[in-house]
């Protein structure tokens, strides 16, 4: 479906809504991520490991390359996902934040982040699961205000320039994928 | 609220079709309305329900983690129903009428499954399509991204006329009498919205069949169900009415063996005026319309409709459509060709065009199943089926009762490619239609009413037989499993070779998962016979019953002898025997794993109480009691099954006065022994106190006691005693849950 893309630069902290980071699993770190099931769980009950409001967990292992094991919260999923067979920790923030765009981003990274750090002590993982912080993709879950083009990427690259100072960014996937930057 | 949701509204405006436009602007309203507290929650309720906006688990606030009820603080104050709170993301119901989807039709799933749920788009069991965890606000932006491509949410829930559905071969079955397809399109369309379907005490599930014979649209288990026939050489249809499952399961009676295609939509019409005036409306749960054609009976229930047909004003659209029906086809993209036999193929395409592949009556062509796990699909893998529809063919793809997807008019010669496109997005799984193809409802996953983990089951299952190659086993591939969460058979258990439904029991202390045995429904013949549940086992022992009865059924089968001839032949009595063995659950210390259900490692409890092991150790006379209930419901089992009809009936009903009376000997220490002074008191203490009510039916199961009591001694037919039975069963459920209930310590809860 094409849709207009109408959104200007000053708009930028409104695109920046609903922002996913993923930070992937060092590929060496030989990890189940069925394990994470137990730990989410874990974490819903200790109720204070997540700023978040946290629901449920979802389990979609059975399906191959998808969402993996998701933690539902209110404002925010946090995941195990398997996209494209790629394990990483992905932060999907659902609701709106207020600030600049430069502010949600970080909000989004920190949380991974942190989701990150959490779960590599699990005792599930035995110390095996071990997150690359440096390799990681961040994602605009809105089709409409951030659509994957060109014109999209051009719009956010000086932002998340700033963001990740001397990163390699690539905008990566086809039309019909949210909007979508490699960050190495 | 996402900033995108209001503006799709204008990015959409030249897409979206009146009326689906203007109902979603109004749905949008209420919306608003009710966050200002001007539409009572009850009324939105019903309300977003007809907009396919339904509740998830945990939406009242609690979830339990094993041990501890804990309060989910939600942010914001209103509810959307009672005891819904607002910001509890719920699941949004999606028709999809006979199944049908094209590629941006699948595109779209694939883009609010992303945006708006959790990356999966889940097929049901009445071709519907299911997003979990969805926020009312996004709701309307949701629904316009859909009605661009055609598709409503409008009445997939609620009090109404939800998705027609259909045979996923029709029009291209070898064995129809014709293509129903577009008798159930129009249907659709014409009794959405209709002001005569508005004011139903419950729902109405219509279904189309092609053929008599084969599973096809499960027309016996629908309100209203139609199968194709031609009757001096015109068109018509053998009408079945008032099916149903659920805790009170009837098979359809027959309205009519030729009702013409002129008259299909007019006496669908006229019936649904004699339901909405004549049905149940207080009491849901004898507000189906199988009720009102057992109230009725079927002949007087026929006349009211033929009287109503005589009165009804007419409507051009009752034959509109049927000016197109002849010449109604869908087109093939590549020419019939051929698969060339001998030549080189891709590994693993001889096993999955054994399970996956039909050839079509149309020469050259087949129709390719896509077999889905738990009738799940990822968003990526939507957008590979998408391509693969544009590519082999003109995007003609339907969703199945099976939970799966079906690709329809592949020309031969392209089935290795196509089988190495979708094997590349893990679409290729070769089981389709086989007993590893285990359906589901989503039971506690996701489900409000869910018991116990019917998907944690029915993925173990899967896994299991995937494993053991029983899909290709010549005996028992082609069984059929099927599981629902609980005795509401969203799973359609009943109709499956073995059929399983969430219930629980008290065990050593705790609350331990369990899963009633059903042996010998009838997928075939339109859901031709319903299963009787022959006991309970634990959850985690269902997979060795499983293999038990698998084995034995295929060293002991005669001949050709299929699944139910077999179960018929060696009794109930034997079946049972098979599964008591499993019956047995280890202690906490011995296997703490029997404590938690299939894939939750928190411990089990029922609802949102938590029972745990806080109920001690204390084993009640009232659990050996209730364990000779269900023994004496069986045994009335046997009867039935031995042609003893009244005396099945006796047994039956003297199970359940041996259950009130257990209830009340442990509320009271003592009971009586005389029928009328049980019925007595147990409507005083247990009835009027609405201890004994279930939280979703209420006070039914109840209800069915006392009919009982009001009919004993009266003759019965088999086919009311069969009934009688099944309530029974149920109304023992409802004896263990009560106790559970009662001897649960209150849960601690937190914030």
């Amino acid at each position: 479906m094409p849709l207009k893309n109408d959104c200007d630069p000053r708009e930028g902290d409104r695109i920046m809504d609903h922002i996913n980071v993923k930070v992937f699993v060092d590929p060496a770190s030989p990890v189940n991520p069925a394990d994470s099931v137990a730990a989410f769980h874990r974490w819903i009950k200790e109720g204070n490991v997540c700023p978040e409001i946290l629901i449920d967990v979802a389990e979609y292992l059975h399906v191959p390359a998808g969402p993996g094991v998701l933690l539902i919260a209110c404002e925010a999923n946090y995941s195990l996902d398997n996209r494209e067979n790629r394990l990483g920790l992905l932060y999907n923030r659902k609701t709106t934040l207020e600030g600049t765009f430069q502010e949600k981003l970080a909000q989004a990274h920190k949380s991974a982040l942190a989701a990150c750090d959490r779960l590599e002590q699990e005792p599930e993982f035995g110390g095996k699961l071990k997150f690359d912080r440096k390799t990681l993709e961040v994602f605009i879950n809105d089709r409409l205000l951030a659509p994957n083009t060109e014109a999209t990427w051009q719009k956010l690259k000086p932002e998340l320039q700033t963001y990740f100072p001397g990163a390699k960014l690539e905008h990566v996937g086809e039309p019909r994928d949210l909007f979508r930057v490699s960050v190495t | 609220m996402r900033p995108s949701n209001s503006q799709w509204k204008a990015q959409l405006s030249t897409r979206v079709p009146e009326p689906m436009a203007s109902e979603i602007d109004v749905f949008e309203n209420e919306i608003a309305l009710r966050m200002q507290g001007k539409i009572e929650d009850r009324i939105f309720a019903e309300t977003r329900l007809r907009r396919g906006a339904y509740g998830q688990r945990y939406d009242n606030g609690q979830r339990s983690d094993g041990t501890t009820t804990r309060t989910i603080n939600y942010p914001s104050v209103p509810t959307k129903g009672p005891g819904t709170l607002w910001d509890a993301p719920g699941m949004q119901r999606i028709k999809i009428p006979y199944g049908g989807l094209d590629a941006p039709q699948l595109e779209v799933l694939a883009d609010l499954a992303e945006e708006y749920s959790d990356g999966i788009a889940h097929i049901t069991t009445r071709q519907d399509v299911q997003l979990h965890f969805i926020h009312i606000e996004d709701t309307p932006a949701l629904m316009r991204r859909l009605a661009a491509t055609g598709i409503t949410t409008r009445e997939a829930c609620g009090n109404s006329v939800r998705n027609v559905t259909a045979c996923p071969i029709a029009g291209v079955c070898r064995t129809q009498t014709f293509d129903v397809t577009p008798y159930a399109k129009a249907i659709t369309y014409f009794l959405l919205g209709h002001p005569d379907c508005q004011s139903f005490g419950r729902k109405v599930k219509v279904a189309f069949s092609g053929c008599k014979d084969e599973a096809c649209g499960l027309v016996r288990l629908h309100d209203f169900g139609a199968i194709a026939t031609i009757q001096g050489g015109k068109r018509g249809f053998e009408l079945w009415v008032g099916g149903g499952l659920g805790p009170v399961p009837q098979q359809a009676r027959l309205y009519d063996a030729f009702v013409s295609e002129e008259e299909i939509l007019p006496i669908a019409q006229a019936m649904c005026r004699v339901f909405a005036r004549l049905g149940e409306k207080k009491n849901r749960n004898t507000a189906r319309l199988k009720f009102l054609v057992t109230k009725l009976g079927i002949d007087e229930f026929k006349r009211l409709v033929v009287e109503e047909r005589k009165i009804l004003p007419f409507d051009s659209r009752w034959t509109d459509y049927l000016k197109d029906v002849a010449t109604y086809n869908e087109e093939a993209l590549k020419p019939s060709e051929l698969l060339q036999i001998g030549a080189a193929q891709p590994e693993g395409f001889g096993e999955w065009h054994k399970n996956n592949v039909y050839r079509q009556r149309q020469p050259g062509y087949a129709t390719v199943t896509i077999a889905l796990p738990l009738g799940d699909i990822t968003a990526t893998q939507l957008r590979a089926l998408a391509d693969a529809s544009r590519k082999y063919i003109k995007e003609t793809v339907r969703s199945t009762v099976e939970q799966n997807l079906v690709l329809r008019w592949v020309s031969e010669a392209d089935l290795p490619a196509l089988y190495a496109d979708l094997k590349a997005a893990g679409l290729a799984n070769p089981i389709a239609g086989t007993i590893a193809d285990v359906s589901s409802c989503p039971g506690t996953d996701t489900c409000k009413l869910g018991i116990a983990s019917s998907r944690g089951l029915a993925g173990e299952l899967r896994t299991r037989l995937a494993a053991s190659n029983a899909a290709q086993d010549e005996v028992i591939g082609g069984l059929r499993i099927k599981a629902s969460g609980c005795f509401n058979s969203c799973g359609q258990h009943h109709v499956a070779d073995l059929g399983f439904y969430g219930v629980s029991r008290n065990k050593n202390g705790y609350t331990v998962p369990h899963f009633q045995v059903l042996m010998g429904g009838e997928w075939a013949n339109n859901a031709g016979t319903y299963g009787l549940a022959i006991g309970a086992v634990p959850s985690k022992r269902i997979p060795e019953t499983v293999e038990r009865i698998t084995t034995r059924f295929r060293a002991e089968r005669l001949d050709s002898e299929n699944f139910q001839a077999w179960v018929k032949r060696i009794g109930k009595a034997e079946c049972k025997k098979m599964i008591d063995e499993f019956t047995a659950v280890p202690t906490h210390d011995e296997d703490p794993s029997f404590y938690s259900d299939w894939g939750d490692p928190r411990e089990f409890s029922i609802g949102d109480i938590g029972v745990g092991e806080c109920a001690g150790e204390v084993v009640y006379p009232i659990d050996f009691e209730l364990v000779a209930c269900e023994r004496e419901a069986f045994e009335a089992q046997l009867q039935l099954e031995a042609g003893k009809v009244e005396q099945a009936g006796k047994t039956a009903y003297g199970s359940m006065l041996h259950g009130a009376q257990a209830l009340l000997k442990f509320r009271s220490g003592v009971a009586p022994d005389d029928p009328n002074k049980i019925i007595d008191d147990f409507r005083t203490s247990f009835f009027d106190t609405e201890i004994f009510f279930d939280p979703f039916v209420k006070g039914k199961f109840a209800q069915d006691f006392f009919n009982a009591h009001e009919e004993a001694g009266k003759p019965r037919t088999a086919e009311k005693t069969h009934q009688l039975i099944e309530q029974t069963q149920l109304f023992i459920e409802a004896c263990y849950s009560c106790h559970s209930r009662m001897t649960a310590t209150p849960a601690k809860v937190t914030a």
